[in-house]
């Protein structure tokens, strides 16, 4: 570890990670081509296996570098820049959904788009369709996010006084939440009054909430690893910005969460 | 650690040295812009005469070469050879940082775009609107429905997935690339000293990072309604087209000034270097650059005047587009000024930047005719709107590149250019280039449209020449590689800093090529 160095900088080792992780997508791809045009799911879910063992292999490394001190506080700071801009680019995927839903919900029924006029009756929601009440289970599922947004908070001040009872149990709290959350969502899905397919409502319905939900179990996934990290001693007062991380990228899915339900379950209900 | 140097295979596969993922970078754009000029070639040779030619009445593959073309230029050859090559080359060195802020994250970036361009080629062999007929042939900017129930083959899949692949590529580019600049600039370099290649590197990744994403929920949008029945884009369930095309070209329109940014930047230096003096008005550079960016981000329904936008929108767009033309003069007089006085050294680089400047100007004026709503309505989509984008990306952003490629060519590989067949690549290209695009403006005002295969007899004189144009551009790029295999076989030393006074920016204080790892002690910027 001898550095002839005079700067705080983290040079990278040479790593295959990155090659690995592009085949990986390469796989990916080709199996999600397979399954959308042949039915056959094995390639596509081989090359999320691989992608998935890339981000273990990766992040280990990353893991070793930060205990063997290689995470100087100009190092922390690149990550902290890093996963704030992460989010940004997330936030502008968000906008694209968004701005299909309001292309939509605000023009439903324009002069020249007469097939869409035909379909939704000109009104939103469109003719027919059965929105969610928003005042029962959405209202419920607005509830524990915000909840979880409480309880990773204090997690964190648990952290920062050293307290590490308290640091686990905030977040065994924030994963349980989030579960909860995924498994009401799966819930009110199964019990929609629209379809998927061949409607507009039911597409920028569940593409903007289905890609939240899958925000929502990254979300959870990215807590869990950090549970596991305080549960087996990681993460120190000073130090700790895969948590910091974890939690802004859970904020940052409660915050859409709110547009989405001021947006689509509310205003959108038609109420 | 990282004391010891990589070598073999490993050292390029699994690098995390932006020196070496920049050089990985220029390889690729090179390859991609032989395969993509090569398609364009193909083109110009089917249309040379009027008739079917040399695509022997296959009208499909026409369509194909023209998407082909288009998304390998952009996504596989301008961008990575700007940002990936010039940008991780010379924005840590510029900066006085060791590397870039995330190295291993620098390689991935560099590993998805072959990654994109195996796929984009697999879909040029794949069923596209019939098993007869393989590829994508909705263009560039796959609009639907030709590129949903138009194609419904698997080729459009393929190139979809590729375009999100070359924006994850470019995403993660942008994060890093941001954090860099931001957080390693070297004690005392404050942004408003920073060089403007940098700066203007700044910018286009900050216009990748934000409009990136809304074209990953398009092209996602796409793909669901292709293969999962969403309606998007399909009337018949309530969908609009016409939001494929705000939410293309809400990327599609910033996307152009992503491929224009950086030359803005290089040719600054250039400028500069031979004119050896300082860049006239430095933070008004800086200044015009964040408007055009800026600006440039809430021009993009000017692409969509034709498609019934109320007229308002309309006027919106007309006047935010026609904007855009202030700062870009600044960023024009301002080289100008820089040159007024200066003991100008007409050197190879000076050379690109000069063509560069004129030709980028013509092509600016082209566009704010094209900015009229109402003028726009006969040039939509003519051969105007060609010669236009060619002005300003063929000759604009390449002529850039290659001010880029011959002013830093010894700072990156350690030995001289030969100055005599730099200049020979110059002209041949600049005379072919124009022969090539000029006449376009007569054929696209006489109304000939674009994306055609074939054209009635009055267009015939003009298709000609632009063909012949053409031919002498291609073998520009021949003079191109020759010059390049002469430099690495002649093994003539470069100093570290071969242009004297007037090249001032950090990466000349460094040896040519720069030691593995570069700022072991931080310099210091008054």
């Amino acid at each position: 570890m001898a550095h002839a160095n005079e700067h705080d900088y983290h040079l990278v080792d040479p790593s295959p990670w990155p090659v690995v992780g592009a085949l990986s997508v390469l796989l990916t791809t080709l199996g999600a081509i397979q399954y959308m045009h042949n039915d056959t799911i094995w390639l596509f879910l081989m090359g999320l296996v691989a992608i998935g063992y890339t981000m273990l292999a990766w992040w280990r490394d990353v893991l070793r570098e930060a205990e063997g001190g290689d995470h100087t506080p100009v190092v922390q700071m690149h990550h902290r820049y890093g996963m704030i801009l992460f989010i940004v680019s997330e936030v502008m995927f968000f906008v694209a959904w968004f701005w299909a839903y309001f292309d939509a919900s605000l023009y439903p029924g324009d002069m020249v788009a007469e097939a869409r006029n035909a379909l939704t009756g000109g009104v939103w929601p469109p003719q027919g369709i059965e929105t969610f009440d928003p005042w029962h289970l959405p209202l419920i599922n607005t509830l524990i996010l915000l909840t979880s947004g409480t309880t990773v908070t204090w997690a964190h001040h648990a952290l920062l006084h050293n307290d590490r009872k308290g640091l686990i149990w905030g977040l065994v709290l924030t994963v349980l939440l989030g579960l909860t959350f995924t498994g009401f969502q799966a819930y009110e899905y199964s019990h929609a009054g629209f379809g998927f397919s061949g409607h507009i409502y039911g597409a920028t319905f569940y593409m903007a909430t289905g890609f939240h939900g899958f925000h929502v179990i990254v979300g959870t996934i990215f807590l869990m690893v950090c549970l596991i990290r305080a549960y087996r001693g990681g993460f120190t007062p000073q130090q700790h910005f895969g948590f910091e991380a974890a939690a802004w990228y859970w904020h940052f899915v409660d915050v859409v969460w709110l547009f989405l339900f001021i947006v689509i379950y509310v205003i959108g209900s038609g109420n | 650690m990282t004391d010891t140097n990589p070598t073999g295979w490993r050292r390029y596969i699994y690098s995390t040295n932006h020196k070496d993922i920049g050089t990985m970078y220029l390889i690729f754009a090179i390859i991609g812009g032989i395969v993509g000029g090569a398609m364009s070639v193909l083109m110009r040779m089917e249309l040379q005469f009027p008739g079917d030619g040399i695509l022997g009445g296959d009208y499909h593959l026409y369509n194909v070469l023209v998407t082909g073309h288009g998304l390998i230029m952009v996504f596989f050859v301008v961008m990575p050879a700007m940002i990936g090559g010039f940008g991780n080359w010379f924005v840590p060195l510029m900066i006085g940082a060791p590397d870039m802020a995330f190295p291993r994250m620098n390689n991935i970036s560099f590993w998805l775009l072959p990654v994109a361009f195996i796929l984009l080629g697999i879909s040029m062999f794949v069923d596209g609107p019939s098993a007869a007929n393989t590829g994508v042939g909705g263009g560039w900017t796959i609009y639907p429905p030709l590129s949903t129930s138009g194609q419904p083959g698997p080729a459009v899949d393929y190139a979809i997935l590729s375009l999100h692949v070359a924006g994850l590529s470019s995403i993660l580019g942008a994060i890093n690339f941001m954090t860099t600049i931001f957080n390693m600039r070297a004690p005392g370099m404050t942004l408003h000293k920073m060089p403007l290649f940098v700066w203007s590197i700044l910018v286009t990744v900050f216009i990748l990072l934000i409009t990136l994403p809304v074209l990953a929920g398009a092209i996602t949008m796409l793909l669901t309604d292709r293969n999962f029945g969403t309606t998007f884009f399909d009337p018949a369930g309530g969908g609009d087209p016409v939001l494929f095309q705000h939410l293309f070209w809400f990327f599609g329109h910033p996307e152009v000034y992503v491929l224009i940014l950086p030359g803005f930047g290089i040719v600054s230096h250039v400028i500069s270097t031979f004119s050896k003096k300082p860049i006239f008005g430095y933070l008004g550079m800086v200044y015009a650059m964040v408007a055009i960016g800026g600006v440039g981000s809430i021009v993009w329904a000017h692409h969509m005047f034709t498609t019934g936008l109320s007229l308002d929108a309309e006027v919106y767009f007309v006047v935010a587009t026609m904007v855009i033309a202030v700062p870009t003069g600044i960023k024009i007089f301002s080289w100008i000024a820089t040159m007024w006085g200066g003991s100008i050294e007409f050197k190879t680089p000076m050379l690109w930047a000069l063509g560069f400047i004129s030709l980028f100007t013509f092509g600016g004026v082209t566009g704010v005719m094209l900015a009229n709503a109402g003028v726009d309505q006969a040039y939509h989509d003519t051969y105007f709107v060609v010669a236009h984008f060619h002005y300003v990306l063929s000759l604009g952003a390449l002529f850039a590149i290659f001010a880029g490629w011959y002013y830093w060519f010894g700072k990156m590989f350690g030995y001289n250019y030969s100055e005599f067949w730099g200049k020979l690549h110059f002209w041949v290209t600049f005379i072919g280039v124009n022969l090539l695009f000029f006449p376009q403006h007569f054929l696209g005002m006489a109304g000939m449209p674009r994306r055609y295969v074939d054209y009635p007899d009055a267009f015939a004189d003009w298709n000609y020449w632009s063909s012949i144009g053409s031919y002498i551009s291609a073998s520009g790029v021949g003079i191109f590689l020759i010059g390049m295999i002469l430099a690495f076989y002649r093994k003539d030393a470069a100093a570290d800093n071969p242009w004297g006074e007037g090249a001032d920016t950090l990466e000349w204080t460094l040896s040519s090529p720069p030691p593995f790892h570069q700022f072991e002690k931080l310099p210091k910027v008054n």
